[in-house]
Formats: structure tokens, C-alpha cells, sequence
């Protein structure tokens, strides 16, 4: 059953949106997975931004062919029509041949066996499809206490290129601390809101901080504010507070 | 960091990019080159590419023949062009066009034409292979809520009149806009990236992005937003 048929009432359009630029970023396929995976959660709420994405790759097909074509020299029709029969054949003995081995999913989010679950159910269900494959399971969740009303489940461990992403679970009229960016920060709200400096996020609402921006959200309604937060860069919290909170939360 | 090297030597003049194609005529009879090297035909147009895809998810080798000798050399080049070593590039054209095979089912003509599917693919292999990273998407089929309030199918642009018009819009580009679209393409680069490769203000390049969509949308026909 598809999450359409679950949801009858439908909740409100996003009212913030990635720029032009990231949604370039995302469907060029320059951005890392965990900005990506929150420009696709956004994406999953909204009808406006997967219209201009569509746009985004019409280009990258126009693009590509615009591109001189390169001669093929070991590559051909003949070798790929082989490696097709071999994949069709009942046996499939080939299958693994050319499988290159992927990346094991860490779910860092995971409760360790013992581990006392944290049982306050703040996630929406159904989740957005985007999330589903880096949050198996509502029940396994294990969130972990940064600061005074602030939990946090990891769900990508920090990239090569410095990219992190979590979800981060703020108790109504938090303030996380006043940070700034080496690069770009997203927020999507996946229940509750919160505010900062630039408007008012909900449900699907992105918030997109690049450069030198510094600001500071505050969960402001009367549950808890659940949003996944990508980082391609650590942030640089700029208050006491903050210095003393980034090694625990590892933004 | 060599900030502000700049790359504009790399940016090939727009006019031999963006290159008109030359119409829909090719030749359908026979299987280009089996046990060759695949050569690429007469370019094919976005309709008939379209129709061969459709044909693909059917089973239709010849179609796939064509798609592969249209494809396989273009998904090489665009690889190529993000850096990676010859022979990569013919492995992850041979996935893509593998993927092409296996996904054609997948494929709506009326929602997108092939070449954009076919760099959809290419790009997530690319971003799998390179940076041992998914690519996170929304598929249609499990959207959380609200029906597209999109035109129906039946009154969007046909395949090859929206193609043309985007290469017009893509013409009609700045050079510096075509610069930001093309390091944004084909140098794995997000906007504060290019920035800094550039050595220009954030905000100049996300205004030159922010315009070189305008402009697509205005060619597609979606100047609503």
C-alpha cells in the first residue's frame, strides 16, 4: 500500500522550498547523500519542487546529448547483450560477477540490544519514502540526549567529505545554539516546527543555511520539533553553549 | 586551496555544445555493429528514442541495439568528463545501458523523454560508483501526499518539440550562466563549490542558476512558480 492511500486528510504544502541552486545540485547529483536525502524528503511533500527538479534533469538529458559522444573501444553491444542473457538465465551464475560489493548500511540509529528504549513517539507515520531505507523502524529508535531537551539519532555517520546527517528531536522552546556554516546546512521538519530567524518550518518545510549565515532555531510549538538536519561541513557553533555541545552532537 | 583558479579554459565554447541535432531521420533496419564496437548512427530524434525504450521494455533487442549505440558512447563521454579513467567510463556506460534494460519498464514517455531518464541512471551510478553513495529519490509511485496538479500527459509539449525547445532555452543561455550550469553537470559540484572554484560570491552563482532555470522553465512552458 502506498503512503497516498494511507493519508486522508492531507497536511499543507510546504511553505519553504530549496533555491533553484540546490534543487540544480541535487538533480546534477552534486550533493552529498545526506543533503540529498533532505532535499528528498522535501521533495516527497512537495508537488512545485519535483516539477522543477523534472526540469533539472530534462537539462542533464539535454546535456548529455549534447556531449560529443567518446568512441567506445573495449565496450560492445555484443559483450553487453551476453552479460544480459547471463543475467536472465535461470541459473544466473553470472550475477555476481560484476556486482560490485555496496556500502553496508550502519543504522546508527539503532538501539544496542539492552539499550532502554527512549518509548515517546515523535516521528510521523507513515515516514517519507526518502527516510524509510535509513530508518527501518520506528520501534528501534534510540535517541540519544545531546543537551537539555535535545536528542538525536545519528543516520549518516560522518562522510569523507565531511557530510553528516541526523535527526534531531527538540522539546518545545528549546534553542539550539547559535551556529554558523562552512558550507551548506539543511533542516527538514518531519513533525512539530520550529523557528528561526528566516520564517516559521512545518511539516516539509526546508531550511536552507549556506555561507555565513548564522542562526539559531527554536522549537516553538507545543510538541516536539523532529527534523533531520544535513551538513555537508561541521558547523561551527558559535555561542559558549555551542563550543561546549559540538563534540556531543557532531554536527 | 588554489582558490580562484579559474576553469573557463574548460568550458568548451557554447556553440559547439549545444549543436542542433539534426532531425528525426535515422536508419531503423538492422543491428548496428554486433561484436563491434558500437559506432553511434544518424542522431536519432527524442521521439523515436522515446519509442525504442518503450519497444526495450517489451523485449526488443533491435531497439536496445539502437538505444545502445545512441547511449553507450554519450554516457562514456559524459563520465569521462567527471574525471573518471577510460575503461570506468565503458564499465559504468555498460551498467547504465544495463540498467536501461532491466528498468525500461519504469520508463513514461510522457513524463520524461529518454535522454533524460538515461542521465537520471547514469548519474546514480556514477555517484554509487565514485563516491560509494546513494542517491536518495522520491519515485512517483510512493509520494506521501497531493496529486500532481501537472497538465495531463496529452498537453505537455511532444518529445521533440520540448527538446527543441530546451536546446533553444539552453542556447540562449549567458556564458556565465552556461559556465555555473556545466560545473554544476559535469564537475560534481554543488553551488558553494562553484563559488569557490570560481572565486565569485555565493550568491552570484545561485542568481545565475536561479536565471538559467527561469529560462528552462520559460522553454517548457512551467513560468508559473
Amino acid at each position: 500500500m502506498t503512503a497516498r492511500h494511507l493519508s486522508a486528510a492531507q497536511p499543507p504544502r510546504p511553505n519553504h522550498h530549496p533555491s533553484d541552486a540546490l534543487l540544480v545540485a541535487y538533480g546534477a547529483g552534486g550533493l552529498g547523500e545526506g543533503l540529498s536525502l533532505a532535499v528528498a524528503v522535501h521533495l516527497a511533500h512537495c508537488p512545485d519542487c519535483r516539477a522543477i527538479l523534472a526540469e533539472v534533469e530534462a537539462l542533464g538529458g539535454a546535456l548529455l546529448e549534447d556531449l560529443p559522444p567518446a568512441p567506445l573501444e573495449s565496450l560492445s553491444l555484443a559483450a553487453t547483450l551476453d552479460r544480459l542473457d547471463c543475467e536472465e538465465a535461470p541459473a544466473n551464475p553470472c550475477k555476481a560477477l560484476r556486482i560490485r560489493p555496496r556500502r553496508v548500511p550502519q543504522w546508527h540509529g539503532m538501539a544496542a540490544p539492552g539499550a532502554a528504549p527512549d518509548a515517546i513517539p515523535a516521528l510521523p507515520s507513515p515516514l517519507p519514502h526518502p527516510l524509510r531505507a535509513y530508518v527501518p523502524s520506528l520501534d528501534g529508535l534510540s535517541w540519544q540526549r545531546l543537551a537539555p531537551g535535545v536528542r538525536r539519532v545519528e543516520l549518516l555517520p560522518r562522510t569523507a567529505n565531511g557530510g553528516a546527517a541526523q535527526l534531531l528531536r527538540i522539546a518545545p522552546g528549546t534553542a539550539l545554539p547559535h551556529h554558523g556554516h562552512g558550507g551548506l546546512e539543511l533542516t527538514v521538519v518531519l513533525s512539530g516546527h520550529f523557528a528561526d530567524e528566516l520564517g516559521r518550518y512545518g511539516s516539509g518545510d526546508l531550511a536552507e543555511v549556506d555561507g555565513d549565515t548564522n542562526h539559531q532555531p527554536i522549537a516553538d510549538s507545543h510538541r516536539d520539533c523532529v527534523c533531520l538536519i544535513a551538513t555537508d561541513a561541521p558547523l561551527r557553533f558559535t555561542g559558549l553553549m555551542g563550543r561546549l555541545m559540538q563534540p556531543f552532537i557532531g554536527l | 586551496m588554489r582558490k580562484g583558479r579559474r576553469i573557463l579554459a574548460m568550458i568548451a565554447p557554447l556553440a559547439s555544445l549545444l549543436t542542433q541535432h539534426a532531425g528525426p531521420d535515422r536508419n531503423r533496419t538492422g543491428l548496428p555493429g554486433i561484436g563491434q564496437p558500437a559506432r553511434a548512427c544518424a542522431d536519432p530524434g527524442a521521439a523515436s528514442l522515446s519509442t525504442d525504450l518503450v519497444a526495450v521494455a517489451a523485449g526488443d533487442r533491435q531497439a536496445f541495439a539502437r538505444l545502445f549505440a545512441h547511449f553507450a558512447p554519450r554516457v562514456k563521454a559524459y563520465m569521462l568528463k567527471l574525471g573518471m579513467p577510460a575503461q570506468r567510463a565503458e564499465d559504468l556506460a555498460q551498467d547504465t545501458l544495463l540498467s536501461v534494460w532491466r528498468k525500461a519498464s519504469l520508463y513514461d514517455p510522457a513524463k520524461a523523454e529518454a535522454a533524460t531518464w538515461v542521465f537520471t541512471i547514469a548519474r546514480n551510478l556514477r555517484i554509487d560508483a565514485l563516491r560509494r553513495e546513494r542517491h536518495p529519490e522520491v519515485s512517483d509511485d510512493e509520494l506521501l501526499e497531493h496529486e500532481d496538479d501537472r497538465p495531463p500527459a496529452d498537453e505537455l509539449l511532444d518529445g521533440d518539440r520540448r527538446a527543441r525547445r530546451l536546446r533553444g532555452a539552453l542556447a540562449a543561455l549567458t556564458p556565465e550562466q552556461a559556465e555555473v550550469v556545466r560545473l554544476s553537470f559535469f564537475a560534481d559540484l554543488a553551488h558553494p563549490a562553484i563559488a569557490e572554484r570560481l572565486d565569485v560570491p555565493l550568491g552570484t552563482v545561485k542568481s545565475r542558476l536561479r536565471r538559467a532555470m527561469a529560462k528552462i522553465r520559460k522553454a517548457l512552458g512551467d513560468d508559473d512558480r
